[in-house]
């Protein structure tokens, strides 16, 4: 099936099978790499992106249902080199050690924030429950989202 | 972890989605949030022939009050649902109750209807359906059925949805004036709960009107706790009266036991759950 979409608004048009993941279509037919391909059943949170604003599991999607969508992935948060304010918290909170969960914890956090501009830590705690970090990072995670909390 | 081959349908109305699945029969599976049908299907747990996804039936997406109940499409979103200020009011238990449904990411996705369509047995929409009595409205290339939450349930992932119906809308009652509380126990914030417990009760003149009661994860679908309702009705709340609740509550689930936690395990979590949940709200 032809499908075309915008990824961090780039258009792209691509001819796809049914059964492509969202996150393969993302990793293997884009080259974007970014978004992390983790426990592939929606637990581990390592996939989530952006989908019309609203941060989705990509593993739980297929790219023909992301057809006329707008997506945006970790790729898309930084501008000319200048890190988005969450990522530059991530980086002086020291929320990553392997950075595999990074690119989901980004995207989710975003997420909280856009609903939620301050969030309660106890808040914080409950929207980073779907991203899993095995290095133990989650204080720091934690620190960083409270870190852009808005004022 | 890959999901296996199917063919993909994207109706554009109701009418459509239903007629597809009319004409496709026991192979055709609907797809609407995804968030336990895709996972299935990763670990080929599931693998439809066909998907018909209803993800562009626009006119599904709603959420309303209509005479006294909240009408949830069937492609209204859980978190579009836990965030609406009209549903904490008419209905603040399914507000308190989707809490723990996942995770927000999850909810992003996820459907009410559908995931009573799913009907895990673990799950919380389920029991707060049974509790409230919620009816649910489903439609045929015959028309439309309306079937009480206490019917719909048939078992682990089983409903009394026919092939070819799709469950359209959710309608729960607008409890105004009741105190609600929703708890569960679960190994990790958004697992599915070991066990999970949802109480609505309506206090008047310093007794117990009605009570109501559903728990999560402790038989093969949600369960009614009829018994414990039948004994709170009528009585000042107290905590000698709300144990024995707990204690009827427990004899009203049929648990199994998994890797998780034994049966008397799960019992114990019933009667403290229970407990706690009446004299959160009492």
């Amino acid at each position: 099936m032809r499908i075309q979409l915008d990824v961090n608004g780039q258009h792209h048009v691509r001819e796809v099978e049914p059964r492509r993941l969202l996150l393969d279509f993302l990793r293997d037919d884009l080259g974007l790499t970014g978004t992390h391909a983790g426990c592939e059943h929606g637990v581990c949170g390592a996939c989530t992106i952006e989908m019309e604003g609203m941060a989705v599991r990509s593993c739980l999607l297929f790219a023909v249902q992301a057809d006329g969508s707008r997506l945006r992935t970790v790729e898309g948060l930084a501008k000319g080199g200048t890190l988005d304010p969450l990522q530059q918290a991530i980086s002086d909170q020291h929320g990553l050690q392997c950075g595999f969960c990074t690119p989901g914890v980004l995207m989710a956090a975003l997420d909280l924030l856009r609903i939620n501009p301050s969030p309660t830590e106890a808040e914080v705690r409950a929207a980073m429950s779907g991203n899993l970090c095995r290095c133990t990072g989650y204080e720091g995670i934690v620190q960083a989202v409270l870190q852009c909390r808005a004022l | 972890m890959k999901p296996a081959a199917f063919e993909y349908h994207r109706p554009e109305s109701a009418a459509e989605a239903i007629s597809l699945l009319d004409e496709l029969g026991e192979e055709a599976k609907p797809l609407a949030g995804g968030q336990s049908l895709v996972s299935l299907m990763n670990m080929r747990l599931g693998r439809p022939e066909h998907l018909v996804d209803i993800n562009r039936c626009a006119e599904m997406d709603y959420v309303r009050l209509e005479d006294g109940e909240l009408r949830i499409g069937a492609l209204a979103r859980q978190r579009r649902v836990e965030l609406e200020p009209a549903v904490g009011l008419a209905c603040p238990l399914l507000t308190k109750a989707l809490a723990f449904v996942g995770h927000p990411t999850i909810r992003n996705r996820g459907t009410i209807c559908g995931s009573l369509a799913h009907a895990d047995s673990a799950a919380e929409v389920p029991a707060v359906a049974v509790a409230l009595g919620a009816s649910l409205v489903a439609r045929g290339a015959e028309g439309e059925r309306v079937i009480e939450a206490s019917q719909f349930f048939r078992g682990l992932f089983t409903t009394a949805l026919a092939p070819g119906e799709l469950l359209v809308e959710a309608r729960f009652p607008s409890l105004q004036g009741w105190g609600t509380a929703f708890l569960e126990f679960a190994r990790r914030h958004g697992d599915f709960a070991i066990a999970g417990v949802a109480v609505a009760l309506r206090v008047e003149g310093g007794r117990v009107a009605e009570a109501r009661l559903g728990l999560a994860g402790v038989a093969s679908g949600p369960v009614r706790a009829v018994r414990a309702e039948a004994a709170l009705a009528g009585e000042a709340p107290s905590p000698q009266l709300f144990r024995e609740a707990a204690e009827l509550a427990v004899q009203d689930c049929d648990p199994v036991a998994d890797i998780h936690g034994s049966v008397s395990y799960r019992r114990q979590l019933v009667r403290v759950l229970v407990r706690r949940a009446l004299e959160q709200v009492a």
